[in-house]
């Protein structure tokens, strides 16, 4: 009813048309700085089906898993199974992969290529899998790992906190987990995320 | 309603069972297909299902809560994925080796983090989230008090000295003449 121009009393005139010059401008504001955010979220979020891991900060699942029947490494040994308290000079990267399953197929290139690099152990985990089939997939696109364990029901990689293949977990020296790749390993992760972690691990 | 008052009294009319035996095989037709209905909407498999009905009843409520990592929006005991599958199985099995609820709900969260719980938890992390509605109730609430208290202190103000003297001036006038206008 009655505007500030009409009452000029105790406040000054000049201060209050300021103020809600201010006041006006604030929901446009806000509402702009909510549909930035909403939309920087939409287009970079990412995948909302890749959830962090739980374990990442947290030690490494204790198992030992049971090595591949009838797996030979390079020299015509037999392959290892799992055991993490013997890969702890190293970082360790943990591949669950499955014969079954075609990003496997898609990511096991980048792993050939990581095996070369000698600045961390590379080992994986057989998820679900029918050893013959894990065999032939092998032998077929190349063996990559430096141990094999199989957990054919997928108790471990339910202790892994796995929810689907394949998955990846970088695991320091101390054997706490650092980092969880979900879904196949691509260049990008590999150039972008993966070794530069690796420089960090066996730095430091 | 027309219709059934139309085909009602036929039915009565050839009645060779009684009511109360039509009633029972009317319900029991009802639990049949309440029977067949229930079980396509089951995910657990007959094999999973425990022996002991209190053990089981509390693994399908907490399976109710637990959320399905690969399909994310159900819970494991609507899921038929394998993943789902295997969990129903270790929900199991824990409270067969005596795990309370809360254990088996910690069992989970340890491997998969809280997004497997399907009723988020309150947390210091979360904290503001819950309590955003009430702050924005109590920011709406402090903004109208000080706009009331403000309107209100500007109103009643007193004049000056000059237009006292104004309004003295125009009193004395208004009561030598008659009002204007009325």
């Amino acid at each position: 009813m009655s505007t500030p121009d009409e009452t000029p009393g105790q406040m000054p005139g000049p201060v209050r048309p300021r103020r809600r010059l201010w006041l006006v401008a604030l929901p446009l504001v806000l509402f702009l700085a909510l549909a930035g955010l909403f939309f920087s979220r939409l287009e970079t979020g990412g995948d909302p089906s890749r959830i962090p891991s739980a374990l990442v900060g947290k030690a490494a699942p204790t198992i030992a898993l049971p090595p591949l029947e009838g797996l030979k490494g390079p020299g015509g040994t037999p392959l290892p199974g799992i055991d993490l308290a013997a890969l702890a000079g190293k970082p360790t990267l943990v591949n669950v992969w499955a014969s079954w399953c075609g990003p496997c197929r898609d990511e096991h290139p980048v792993l050939m290529q990581l095996a070369k690099d000698g600045r961390f152990n590379l080992v994986g985990i057989n998820y679900k899998d029918a050893p013959e089939n894990a065999r032939r997939f092998l032998g077929q696109y190349g063996l990559p790992y430096q141990a094999v364990g199989v957990d054919p029901r997928g108790r471990a990689a339910i202790d892994w906190g796995v929810y689907g293949v394949p998955e990846t977990f970088v695991v320091a020296r101390d054997g706490t987990i650092v980092h969880k790749f979900v879904g196949p390993l691509t260049a990008e992760a590999v150039n972008g995320t993966l070794l530069p972690l690796i420089a960090r691990l066996s730095g430091s | 309603m027309d219709a059934e008052a139309y085909r009602a009294p036929p039915r009565q009319a050839g009645a060779a069972i009684s009511a109360s035996g039509r009633l029972a095989r009317s319900v029991l037709i009802a639990l049949l297909l309440l029977a067949i209905f229930a079980l396509s909407a089951l995910a657990v498999q007959p094999d999973e299902v425990l022996g002991d009905p209190v053990l089981e009843s509390r693994a399908r409520a907490i399976s109710a809560e637990l959320r399905c990592m690969v399909c994310q929006n159900q819970s494991i005991d609507d899921s038929d994925a394998p993943l789902a599958r295997d969990l129903r199985l270790i929900v199991r099995e824990r409270l067969k080796a005596g795990d309370s609820d809360g254990q088996v709900m910690d069992f989970m969260v340890a491997r998969y983090g809280e997004f497997v719980l399907l009723r988020p938890v309150m947390s210091w992390r979360n904290a503001l989230l819950w309590a955003a509605p009430v702050l924005v109730l109590a920011l709406g609430a402090l903004a109208a008090f000080f706009g009331l208290k403000r309107r209100r202190a500007v109103a009643p103000q007193r004049l000056s000295a000059d237009e006292e003297a104004r309004f003295k001036a125009l009193l004395a006038e208004g009561e030598g003449a008659p009002p204007e206008g009325r």
